[in-house]
């Protein structure tokens, strides 16, 4: 049959709502999860300089989770809102990428899991406020100019530490080495997001590759740092097969909704 | 409170007899007058090592109480209230910042300042070395400490040191958010579940003696309050700002249905205000020579994090140092 044959507002109506749920999962958890982890940093960094803007991409990231979250919990329509999505569903469930539930480590190795993944999401909202749904084009748009700046600020440390001292710059390598394999997960399309792809809702993700290559060798090149020889990609994440780090992260963050399922906070 | 005299005083009257009086009188009337000093102007020695010794506490004391409040910000119990929460604890670290670039117009460096931290010879509020066992401590810290903060700096915003009047401006534009927040879950858990009731009546039973020892030793104990006040550094005596705040506190604890841990506190009419019991000292003047419960973990904590941070900050300067010898290459 002629796809064309229908109007464009019934196509829309026609998107599959557990694609369209789990794509929000995927955005919202990949913000909540990097949150998690920056939050651990809270009180500990190198300098209160750091500190300060680890709070600040903490604070976008959350906010970019929460509006993801409870829009996927509206789609959804089963009256879970974002926080249920949350605190209540266990680590199977969680679709975010498997870069951003890596351990801190150092903090050469936060600022290459950031600028790893902020890079490629990035590339992803730019093209993400062309959705077709209004509502995540909104979300986009808002988050675009936080992501560039958690992008940009994290390829200065990534600068800074390749170039510093001996020290920062083996941590540095050491650092990126633990997330090369985690970075094909990021580009990857599977048949969830396919039929989303063809509706203009998701964006082709394959497709920012290229763009993504060429900032990480331009950054690593001015940081003095080697090219990267990437192991064999390691995923899942997407499909609820996680690192053994998620379920740790996942006892913390939802120990007290969990341990007090009637209370209200 | 976080600028209450916690360390020793250094015996600067030998260097003030030295002072050139007609340059101390001039100086004794522009604080009279309300005007402010600012880093360029001539102050007596003893003027500018008080103040450092009070904003790098001040600082220190944002700084340390960043853990506290970070041991809950993992697992704050929905999205808003780990927003707000992160949100809260990042205005500290920027109290903190401010707090220490207002000492270092006085030629202290950061890193020294923070040296007599880690060395145990500058002191940070007390309050902060007692640990926090449940969520509604982030509540009762929210609601006491930040309120007995708040009272404490709203007047410091026309202390006679410029730079520190101006942070402080700054400082309590935040610090009202920070007590509502701190409200607002309380209010929660008042109205929440038996468990959560019972949470917030115990985190009220622990922080609510330690709070009233924030304003620091009695009036009558407190030596230096005298020259402070006269200075303009200090404004409010500790027993007045401890009185205030157990008038405004009280009404709001009845507001939540929990009781304040103390069967001598009564609305006395003649007075036209409340009767509190007896603060027990020694426990305070423990915690301040570092006796306090979780004082071992939060001094350990910071110097791990000073340490463990040293070869990124080396790194930051080792890169800016190459920067500049390219850029004139
Ligand atoms: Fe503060
Ligand atoms: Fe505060």
């Amino acid at each position: 049959m002629n796809r064309d044959f229908f109007p464009a507002d019934t196509r829309t109506d026609s998107a599959p709502h557990g694609a369209m749920f789990d794509y929000l999962l995927r955005l919202g958890d990949d913000s909540l999860i990097l949150c998690q982890r920056l939050t651990e940093w809270c009180g500990h960094a190198p300098a209160l300089e750091i500190d300060l803007s680890l709070a600040n991409i903490g604070l976008d990231l959350i906010g970019q989770a929460t509006l993801f979250l409870n829009f996927a919990g509206a789609i959804e329509d089963r009256g879970r809102d974002g926080d249920r999505l949350a605190f209540h569903r266990d680590a199977s469930d969680f679709r975010n990428c498997l870069l951003v539930e890596q351990p801190n480590g150092d903090f050469a190795q936060t600022m290459a899991r950031q600028f790893l993944f902020s890079t490629a999401q990035l590339g992803l909202f730019e093209q993400l406020m062309l959705s077709t749904e209004p509502r995540i084009a909104e979300i986009a748009a808002k988050g675009v100019k936080e992501v560039r700046y958690h992008a940009d600020l994290a390829a200065d440390w990534i600068v800074r530490l390749g170039d510093g001292t001996d020290e920062s710059r083996n941590r540095m390598v050491v650092g990126l080495d633990w997330c090369w394999r985690f970075i094909d997960e990021l580009f990857l399309v599977d048949d969830v997001e396919a039929g989303l792809i063809e509706q203009g809702i998701a964006v082709d993700r394959s497709a920012l590759r290229g763009a993504f290559d060429a900032r990480l060798s331009s950054v690593l090149a001015d940081a003095g740092l080697p090219a990267p020889v990437y192991p064999r990609g390691v995923r899942g994440g997407r499909a609820g097969r996680h690192s053994e780090h998620l379920g740790h992260l996942l006892a913390t963050m939802q120990h007290l909704p969990r341990s007090y399922p009637d209370a209200v906070w | 409170m976080y600028t209450t005299e916690l360390g020793k005083t250094d015996g600067s009257l030998a260097q003030i007899s030295q002072e050139d009086p007609a340059l101390v009188e001039a100086f004794e009337a522009r604080v009279a007058a309300d005007e402010f000093i600012e880093p360029k102007d001539w102050m007596p020695e003893a003027y500018r090592r008080t103040l450092v010794r009070q904003i790098s506490q001040h600082a220190h004391s944002e700084i340390v109480g960043m853990l506290p409040e970070g041991n809950w910000l993992t697992r704050a119990p929905s999205l808003r209230r780990k927003a707000v929460l992160l949100a809260k604890i990042q205005d500290e670290a920027g109290h903190g910042l401010y707090l220490y670039c207002a000492a270092e117009t006085l030629g202290v460096s950061r890193a020294e300042m923070i040296d007599a931290l880690h060395t145990g010879r500058a002191k940070y509020s007390t309050i902060f070395n007692y640990p926090t066992l449940t969520w509604a401590d982030i509540g009762a810290i929210g609601w006491l400490v930040d309120g007995a903060a708040i009272m404490n700096q709203v007047p410091l915003q026309r202390t006679s040191y410029g730079p520190y009047a101006r942070a402080m401006v700054r400082v309590c534009k935040e610090e009202s958010f920070h007590q509502r927040q701190g409200y607002e879950i309380m209010m929660a858990m008042c109205a929440g579940t038996p468990d959560q009731k019972a949470m917030a009546q115990d985190a009220l039973d622990r922080w609510w003696w330690p709070s009233l020892m924030m304003f620091g030793p009695p009036d009558d104990n407190s030596p230096n309050s005298a020259q402070s006040m006269r200075w303009r550094i200090k404004r409010d005596s500790n027993d007045e700002l401890r009185q205030k705040f157990v008038d405004i506190t009280k009404p709001q604890a009845d507001h939540l249905g929990l009781e304040i841990p103390d069967k001598d506190l009564k609305w006395n009419e003649a007075r036209g205000h409340y009767d509190f019991g007896a603060i027990d000292w020694e426990e305070f003047y423990a915690v301040v020579r570092g006796e306090g419960p979780v004082a071992k973990e939060r001094m350990k904590a910071r110097r791990e994090a000073w340490e463990q941070g040293a070869w990124v900050r080396d790194a930051a300067d080792a890169h800016e140092a190459k920067q500049r010898a390219r850029a004139s290459a």
